[in-house]
């Protein structure tokens, strides 16, 4: 059964199993992608998920388009779209491949060197350029359709990777009833073992011995085996980040399933098994499309059945390649020569290859190689010491397989903060001394052939199983026949002086970029990777930081691990924001906090803010108000009859014990111990630094019990306050603390018509000033509900605040709405509640106030009760810059025209010109339009602004400076008779 | 994410805690009688390990109290954690020491403080 894809709109067949890049290969199709920097027509160099030339981008059809994904790992299924990136206007045929052409401008470090002058073009100029040359994939432009799942999980032993080793570590940690995750990035496990055509483990050849073992795990309950799933990231304390991807390879996913799910595993032991990668070799001409990996041109013949090239030239300087020329050549490949750049060659690889009839040569290079559109002549040759070249060769192919030796996968176990070591033997680093509770196996480890890697993973499973507390029993050793012994030889140096041989393919760096960044004083890697962006591309070096690294520590004549090894750091391949985020999207974003009058407010067409989590209703508008008219009306009503406004949000913390007002006596700047049950008192709030932290009126329940409240966003904050100095401080004090913020619906009732819209519905209590004078607080019911009657003003009008327990507050809602309405009331927002708080003067914490204000500066000097030996903060008072001649005070402004409304931020300056330099004196922190006083009001904070009364300076302006004349902050009733009323 | 140590619960995920600073600097009983300079100290003056450092957590998402542990500030890693208003366990490894050894993981060792 075939199935039909397409690549750049072409019509292709592919088989099951293929990905879009062995797929593609099948049909004959080598140019896949155009290089970051100069649009180099590019190949696959890989076949896994290092490689870094071919992305792709895959469309959906329903707007879920992803760019950037790696052909080697797309699969194939029927109705598959996939396209280039990074090409213009045709893959074929690319303009910007003029940028090769001017490659010496484009050399290492020309981010730096190019586009510094004039100031201010990089953002306008140079950056759009590049970014339009250069980017890789598109981003997608509509939200992302698909959704996501998130898991968390605990297991015994984690094995990541499935070849020999994971296979055999997940097997072994297993067998005592350990919980085993088992996870593989490919759609398959067996790794390696999938491209095995000769090896025989236990007398079944390798794909059957991994069908019989993942046939073993999936009949133990305890093991869970994930397949396309990566291990992304390490995290403290053994946690795993993984990534599944679930419906990327369906043709048509069932709409309801997740596209990915993000594991976050939190392992007692991990066993990893990551394999290892094979290096490039770095000549002239190595990113031309038809020169790959040996290892991947083995890879797609025999697992994919997709021929690489029709006539082979193999390169090398380690033995496996000889396995890939021998397999090559099985699967109907011509292999013309194999050029070993050591000059002997005498394993049994080598031996194999000969006996094939394949010839061999040994201390033979790429000088070059030569096609346009792919490779079709490797010329050859052998390097005196001297550097001549001799035996110059050109060499028909179709195919260059290269091999530079094995890097082991080591990202992991350096997420892990586990240290590297440095072999000198293979040149590679491996893994030395653990940080955490895991254990590297196989070739990751730099234990190559097949039985020595079954038998570490065995090792290193059932290791694992018992220091996570199980009993395992080391298994049988298994029987292996016809892998191949392939030696572990030392890489050659790459040639200096050559021009053009990549080293990272996905960002372009060449090794004369490498070499001039040595040159210019570049002697860190972490500084040549900068310099020159190698391993900064999203495949993250996979196949080119040690290239890179011994090139840099050759060309400084200093050994390799001198010269450092760049960070790993996660992602292992790219990770979706979708899987990220998981269910965190969208409404589940983050938590919304609403009262309980919300439902209420919503069907009454209020016009909502966030405010922290909070919805709070900010206007209501009638007919086609806008904002500035639904206000002023809401303000003018209060002020001339009553509102009705929703301060459920505030925070509200009881305080009980016997020691309560002792407790509030420490916590608060103002005298508890005298206020009498049934008062209330504004209480403030300093850090121990003496900077005001919270504000919020508390009412003296009974001798033993406040009612406090906080502002809508400081109340975990106060509490947690609260909490330390209770628990950590005076543990010794007789103090309980609840928050109740929930549990207490308020119901402003403001304006002078206040005391008679609740009269009828108080149940008979005396709410009359004499009674309830302000700042006073009863306990009583309101339409038979329980309630905690405050009398407080935030509007400076006569004002209640309702407390009722949530659960009945849209009933008290309604009737006590029924009752504003009736006596031409109206319900109003926190935009005229900021309105009418500002006329009277009230600051809001957090914006009259920054963290640095005193109370001083603000004017509430006031409430601080002096003659208490201690508070919070009390100390820091006196430091002499609290009181220092200069400081912000707060002011009221009127704007010389009275119609302006001032930015809130905007600066404050003693004359109207402020050329750059010009001291701020202070800046407008509060400005509201004109609503019931005739002009408009701002809040300030002005330098020593209370000396400054009755004068003039200058707020700054888009428009141009605007007089204001600084005034007393309270521009409404300064003696509170409406307040008192 | 960390596995953080409550005395009270056990070891749970790092989520779960607040961070609330250095520990064992204890308000002055008599704040007055402090100098500028020393109540500067005491609000401000922080010691800044790389190594093992006492400090004060709060298993705010859980059972609510403040407690103290030592961390070791180069592997991020707990050696152990006491209630508040517990003097530092004797026999932790000195702030001079960066390999610390690596917490346990059972919880017993947390379970009853
Ligand atoms: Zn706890």
């Amino acid at each position: 059964m075939s199935l039909r894809f397409s690549f750049d709109g072409r019509s292709y067949l592919g088989e099951p199993g293929d990905t879009l890049a062995s797929a593609l290969l099948a049909n004959g199709v080598r140019l896949l992608g155009r290089s970051f920097k100069y649009h180099r027509p590019r190949g696959l160099l890989a076949a896994g998920s290092e490689e870094p030339n071919a992305l792709v981008e895959v469309d959906r059809g329903y707007g879920a388009r992803t760019p950037n994904l790696r052909a080697t790992q797309v699969e194939v299924y029927d109705g598959l779209v996939a396209r280039s990136q990074n090409r213009f206007p045709s893959l074929g045929f690319d303009l910007q491949a003029v940028n090769d052409l001017a490659a010496p401008l484009l050399s290492a470090g020309f981010y730096y060197k190019t586009f510094m002058a004039p100031r201010g073009a990089w953002a306008k100029l140079y950056e759009p350029l590049i970014r339009r040359a250069a980017g890789l994939g598109r981003a997608p432009d509509v939200a992302d359709p698909d959704h996501y799942a998130s898991r968390y999980a605990h297991c015994d032993v984690l094995v990541i990777g499935s070849g020999p080793a994971g296979l055999a570590a997940a097997v072994a940690a297993s067998a005592g009833g350990a919980r085993v995750i088992l996870c593989d990035e490919q759609p398959r496990f067996g790794g390696s073992l999938l491209a095995d055509r000769s090896a025989r483990i236990d007398g079944l050849a390798a794909p059957d011995w991994v069908a019989a073992q993942v046939g073993v795990l999936a009949s133990r309950p305890e093991v869970t085996l994930l397949t396309r799933t990566t291990a992304f990231g390490w995290y403290p304390d053994n946690m795993v980040g993984l990534a599944q991807r679930l419906t990327d390879h369906l043709p048509e996913p069932d709409p309801t399933l997740p596209r990915e799910r993000l594991w976050q595993v939190r392992a007692k032991q991990v066993v990893i098994a990551a394999g290892a990668i094979e290096r490039p070799l770095v000549f002239p001409g190595n990113d031309r499309p038809g020169v790959m990996l040996a290892d991947a041109a083995r890879t797609f013949a025999v697992r994919y059945n997709a021929a690489p090239g029709q006539r082979a030239v193999i390169a090398t300087t380690s033995d496996t390649a000889y396995r890939a020329a021998l397999d090559l050549q099985a699967c109907g490949v011509e292999v013309a020569l194999i050029a070993d750049a050591r000059l002997r060659a005498d394993g049994p690889l080598p031996a194999a290859a000969r006996a094939a009839g394949i010839r061999v040569e040994t201390g033979m290079r790429v000088l070059a190689t030569r096609g346009r559109r792919g490779i079709r002549v490797a010329i050859m040759g052998r390097i005196d010491l001297d550097g001549r070249v001799r035996n110059r060769e050109w060499v028909r192919c179709s195919l260059l397989g290269m091999s530079g030796g094995w890097t082991p996968s080591l990202h992991l176990f350096s997420q892990s903060r586990g240290e590297l070591r440095f072999d000198p033997a293979s040149e590679t680093f491996l893994p030395g001394a653990s940080a955490a509770a895991e254990r590297s196996a196989g070739s990751c480890r730099g234990v190559h052939g097949l039985d020595d890697a079954l038998a570490d993973g065995a090792m290193a499973g059932s290791a694992a199983a018992h220091d996570s507390g199980f009993d395992a029993a080391l298994p049988a050793p298994c029987h292996v026949e016809g892998a191949a012994q392939a030696g572990w030889t030392s890489p050659v140096p790459a040639r200096r002086k050559q021009r053009r041989a990549f080293v990272d393919f996905q960002n372009d760096v060449t090794s004369k970029d490498l070499l001039l960044a040595t040159q210019e004083g570049f002697h860190s890697i972490e500084h040549v990777k900068r310099y020159t962006t190698t391993g900064m591309a999203t495949d993250q070096g996979k196949t080119s930081n040690m290239n890179a690294l011994s090139i840099v520590a050759a060309e400084l004549g200093r050994p390799v691990p001198a010269v450092g090894l760049t960070t790993f750091r996660p992602p292992y391949t790219p990770v979706t924001f979708g899987t990220l985020a998981g269910y965190s999207r969208g409404v589940l974003f983050d938590p919304v906090r609403t009262t309980p009058v919300h439902g209420w407010a919503a069907a009454h067409k209020a016009v909502f803010e966030d405010v922290g989590l909070w919805k709070r209703a900010r206007y209501f508008p009638r007919g086609d108000e806008d904002m500035h008219q639904a206000v002023a009306r809401e303000c003018r009503t209060v002020r001339s009859a009553v509102g009705l406004f929703d301060a459920s949000t505030l925070g509200k913390i009881e305080i009980i014990g016997a020691d309560a007002a002792e407790f509030m006596n420490r916590m608060y700047v103002n005298a508890w111990t005298k206020l009498a049950p049934g008062r209330c008192r504004y209480g403030l709030m300093l850090g121990e630094n003496g900077f005001l932290m919270d504000d919020g009126v508390a009412g003296r329940l009974a001798p033993d019990r406040f009612h406090v409240t906080t502002t809508t966003g400081g109340a975990p904050r106060v509490l947690a306050q609260m909490e330390d100095y209770l628990q950590t401080e005076w543990p010794e004090l007789q103090v309980w603390l609840t928050s109740v913020t929930e549990q207490w619906a308020v119901l402003a009732v403001q304006g002078p018509r206040a005391r008679d819209v609740l009269a009828p519905l108080v149940d008979g209590m005396d709410i009359e000033a004499a009674a309830m004078p302000h700042m006073s607080v009863a306990v009583g019911s309101i339409v038979g509900v329980p309630m905690r009657l405050f009398r407080v003003s935030f509007t400076g009008e006569l004002g209640f605040e309702v407390n009722v327990p949530a659960g009945h507050a849209q009933a008290v809602w309604e009737a006590v709405h029924a009752r504003v309405e009736a006596l031409g009331g109206c319900v109003y927002g926190t935009e005229a509640m900021h309105v009418l708080r500002a006329e009277k003067g009230y600051i809001i914490v957090g914006q009259e106030s920054d963290g640095t204000a005193t109370l001083g500066d603000l004017g509430l000097g006031w409430a601080i009760a002096k003659a208490k030996r201690d508070f919070v903060g009390k100390r820091s008072l006196d430091r002499a810059d609290m009181t220092a001649v200069g400081r912000r005070q707060l002011v009221g402004l009127l704007t010389a025209d009275p119609a302006c409304v001032l930015d809130e931020g905007a600066q404050l300056t003693e004359a109207a010109a402020a050329p750059v330099g010009t001291r701020s004196l202070g800046h407008v922190t509060s400005s509201y339009g004109e609503a019931t006083l005739g002009h408009s009001i701002a809040l300030a904070m002005l330098a020593d602004g209370r000396a400054r009364l009755g004068e003039t300076v200058y707020a700054q302006r888009p428009e141009g400076a605007m007089p204001v004349r600084v005034v007393d902050p309270v521009f409404l009733d300064p003696k509170g008779v409406r307040l008192n009323a | 994410m960390l596995l953080i140590p409550c005395p009270i619960c056990g070891i749970r995920p790092e989520a779960e805690f607040t961070y609330a600073g250095e520990a064992h600097i204890a308000r002055p009983a008599e704040p007055a009688s402090l100098d500028d300079h020393a109540w500067g100290e005491f609000l401000y003056a922080r010691t800044n390990p790389k190594g093992d450092h006492a400090e004060r957590w709060r298993h705010t998402h859980g059972c609510g109290r403040f407690f103290n542990a030592v961390r070791n500030t180069h592997t991020d890693r707990f050696i152990t954690s006491y209630l508040a208003g517990t003097a530092r366990p004797h026999g932790t490894p000195s702030a001079a020491s960066p390999d610390a050894p690596a917490m346990r993981n059972d919880t017993e060792q947390w379970g009853q403080a």
